[in-house]
């Protein structure tokens, strides 16, 4: 090793070390503060997910199929969307798809809910912009397998654990979407609102938003499919669901189980992609 | 005639170095040195003029003048750095400039409205939903709301299109809504910034009637920005011309026509058609300035072809053209007149320079006289007159 090489390597920055340190003292100070919150989250999921399989499959399906039409006013979409679903059920799936679909659902309106003000946040104060992009990106780009291991440390096994990474990684895309959508509405409206007396908080929301509205439902769409990449992952960590299955299957060379268990997860993002593209809603 | 609005020496700087900035404007310096050496713009320096209600007062100039700069100070759309914006708020005067949040809204919601060069039409609402903004952040209840934009809509020809969104309108009509949107709130301050520049040639013409002939029932105060000076000669009460940030001139139409301040106004009214706007008021010369004959004659002309004989009452009792008694007729029967040289036409101050000149026409050269509403003799027009207002010398 030449000596510059070797020099900085005797001086490393102990990033690794700190890093534990941290997650040590959460551990151990928090300790049953987090294990309650994710008992407390992995109880209200697996609730969701037996109140669900309650319902006969393919009246549940048929309730999907009928949210589709509300949704969309189309009817060949509604009888794609039961199809698909019981292809699924075909393949005997349902169970570990209805845990798939409260994570992701879960995932996707947490995310939603805690993105969209801090987007909005971000669009009125650019500085606060500025800020919060390298935690995005940061968000976004760290392997997923590194926080892992944190999050597992923390929150044990489960579907909360599952839950939280997955909003870790989907989170940015909602709070840049909803920033994007609200930058971008036109000054010349903005204006109209302030020069007819609108508040602030009038402006936000009988300007802005519905300005930003189809930006914001971009969002919540590319939320679900995220969340939905996300699903093996979470499996990992013991969150249940399709990611299970893949898993299994991958461990167990199996090529059938891998590929019942990758369609279902595709027809559950075509079914989710295609009932929550809202938009205008057919205004325009 | 009571003030509706008025600038007092308004400065309006945009940019972090307000105070150099200021001290700038005070030294005399010209926007481009206030933008060297701060690298602030300026927007509008040392304006001051007041705009009585009733009127439609223009602000016109070239982009970038300060018009819609100092426009948009009455609702402080653009924050005023130094002066008062003093606008009349029911029995009081309130400064936009220094009024707090609330006053500014009610003022917003109720005094000022306005229409927008780019509409600024909210495009997934509907026509009826875009006329009733004003009043629904006004909060006023929905039954009213409805009664009232239902109004506006007629009263602009829109009440068929009330469920159509916006952007399945033409421009015209965009900004028919947009008008509408204005006069529903009843607030008697409109602000028009260019609110006709984006559409086509014979729109603008149509629209311009419309509002001329509702101003005539409504009677607003309305503060109206163009770059085009046939519009404000054709809507404005007064107009006032502003260059780099510094307001120029500020007069009646015929005022800016015939006496321009300097050089950028020249340049503005080079290609102004003076007959559409000038009066035979604007060109005649006054009775006293005529040449006086004995026993009550006076010159109509410098020629000396044409004179009356005026009685102690001012009214004109014999007339004599070329040596020969003739009679005088009203310009305003000009087209039904057989040509002949024994008559001289009159006219009122008001009537069109165009008729003046149609009338000297058919007389071969004559001068025509200008009679009050009394029928008293206050003065004559001859040929020179009329061919310098034309000529502008």
């Amino acid at each position: 090793m030449d000596p510059i090489s070797k020099f900085l390597v005797s001086y490393k920055i102990p990033i690794g070390a700190w890093g534990k340190a941290f997650f040590t003292f959460l551990t151990d100070n928090f300790n049953t503060v987090l294990r309650a919150f994710s008992n407390g989250l992995n109880f209200l999921l697996d609730g969701m997910v037996d109140g669900l399989l309650l319902l006969p499959p393919v009246l549940l399906i048929a309730l999907i199929a009928l949210l589709a039409y509300v949704l969309q006013r189309s009817k060949g979409l509604a009888l794609a969307v039961f199809i698909g679903l019981l292809f699924i059920l075909n393949q005997n799936l349902w169970k570990q798809t209805v845990e798939t679909l409260v994570l992701v659902v879960a995932a996707a309106a947490a995310s939603m809910a805690i993105g969209v003000p801090l987007g909005i946040w971000a669009a009125h104060k650019p500085k606060v912009y500025r800020i919060m992009l390298p935690v995005l990106d940061l968000m976004q780009t760290l392997p997923t397998f590194v926080y892992l291991i944190p999050v597992l440390t923390l929150f044990g096994l489960g579907n909360a654990p599952g839950l939280i990474v997955t909003i870790i990684f989907v989170i940015p895309t909602s709070v840049r979407l909803t920033h994007l959508g609200v930058v971008s509405v036109p000054k010349s409206i903005i204006e109209a609102g302030e020069a007819f007396g609108a508040t602030r908080r009038q402006l936000l929301w009988k300007v802005e938003l519905p300005s930003a509205l189809p930006t914001i439902m971009a969002g919540l769409t590319q939320s679900i499919m995220l969340s939905l990449s996300m699903v093996v992952f979470a499996a990992l960590i013991g969150a249940g669901g399709l990611g299970t299955e893949i898993n299994r299957a991958l461990g167990s060379r199996r090529i059938d189980l891998g590929l019942e268990a990758g369609l279902a997860i595709v027809v559950l993002a075509i079914v989710l992609d295609r009932m929550t593209r809202i938009g205008v809603g057919g205004k325009k | 005639m009571t003030v509706a609005v008025d600038f007092r020496n308004v400065d309006i700087v945009f940019g972090s170095d307000q105070a150099g900035s200021l001290a700038l404007i005070d030294s005399g310096a010209t926007r481009a040195e206030i933008l060297e050496k701060t690298g602030n713009v300026l927007g509008c320096a040392g304006a001051s003029l007041t705009v009585h209600e009733g009127e439609i007062s223009v602000l016109m100039g070239l982009s970038g003048s300060g018009k819609s700069t100092l426009l948009r100070a009455v609702n402080r759309l653009n924050v005023v750095s130094r002066g008062q914006v003093l606008v009349k708020d029911g029995d009081k005067t309130v400064d936009v400039v220094t009024c707090d949040e609330a006053t500014l809204r009610r003022l917003r919601q109720k005094q000022v409205a306005m229409v927008f060069q780019q509409f600024g039409l909210l495009p997934w609402r509907t026509v009826e939903e875009n006329v009733g903004l004003g009043l629904e952040l006004a909060g006023v209840p929905e039954a009213e709301r409805k009664e009232r934009v239902h109004r506006q809509l007629k009263l602009v020809n829109l009440d068929q299109w009330s469920k159509k969104y916006a952007h399945e309108l033409s421009g015209g009509m965009q900004q028919r809504v947009g008008l509408a949107r204005a006069f529903a709130t009843e607030a008697p301050i409109l602000l028009m910034d260019e609110p006709f520049s984006a559409l086509d040639p014979l729109i603008r013409t149509k629209l311009q009637d419309e509002l001329l002939q509702l101003q005539a029932e409504l009677k607003k105060t309305i503060i109206f920005v163009s770059h085009d000076l046939e519009e404000a000669l054709k809507i404005g009460s007064h107009i006032t011309i502003m260059e780099g940030g510094r307001i120029v001139q500020t007069g009646a139409p015929e005022d800016i026509v015939l006496r321009p301040a300097n050089d950028y106004v020249r340049d503005f009214i080079a290609n102004v058609n003076p007959l559409s706007v000038l009066t035979a008021w604007n060109v005649m010369r006054d009775r006293r300035d005529l040449d006086h004959g004995e026993d009550g004659w006076v010159w109509l002309d410098r020629r000396k072809t044409t004179r009356f004989k005026i009685d102690e009452h001012g009214l004109v009792a014999a007339a004599e053209r070329d040596g020969k008694p003739a009679f005088w007729v009203s310009c305003a029967d000009v087209e039904a007149q057989p040509e002949e040289t024994a008559q001289v036409f009159w006219a009122n101050p008001g009537t069109s320079l165009k008729t003046v000149m149609l009338a000297m026409h058919r007389s071969q050269t004559a001068p025509v006289a200008l009679f009050d509403d009394q029928s008293r003799f206050v003065g004559a027009i001859g040929i020179r007159d009329v061919l310098s207002a034309v000529l502008r010398r």
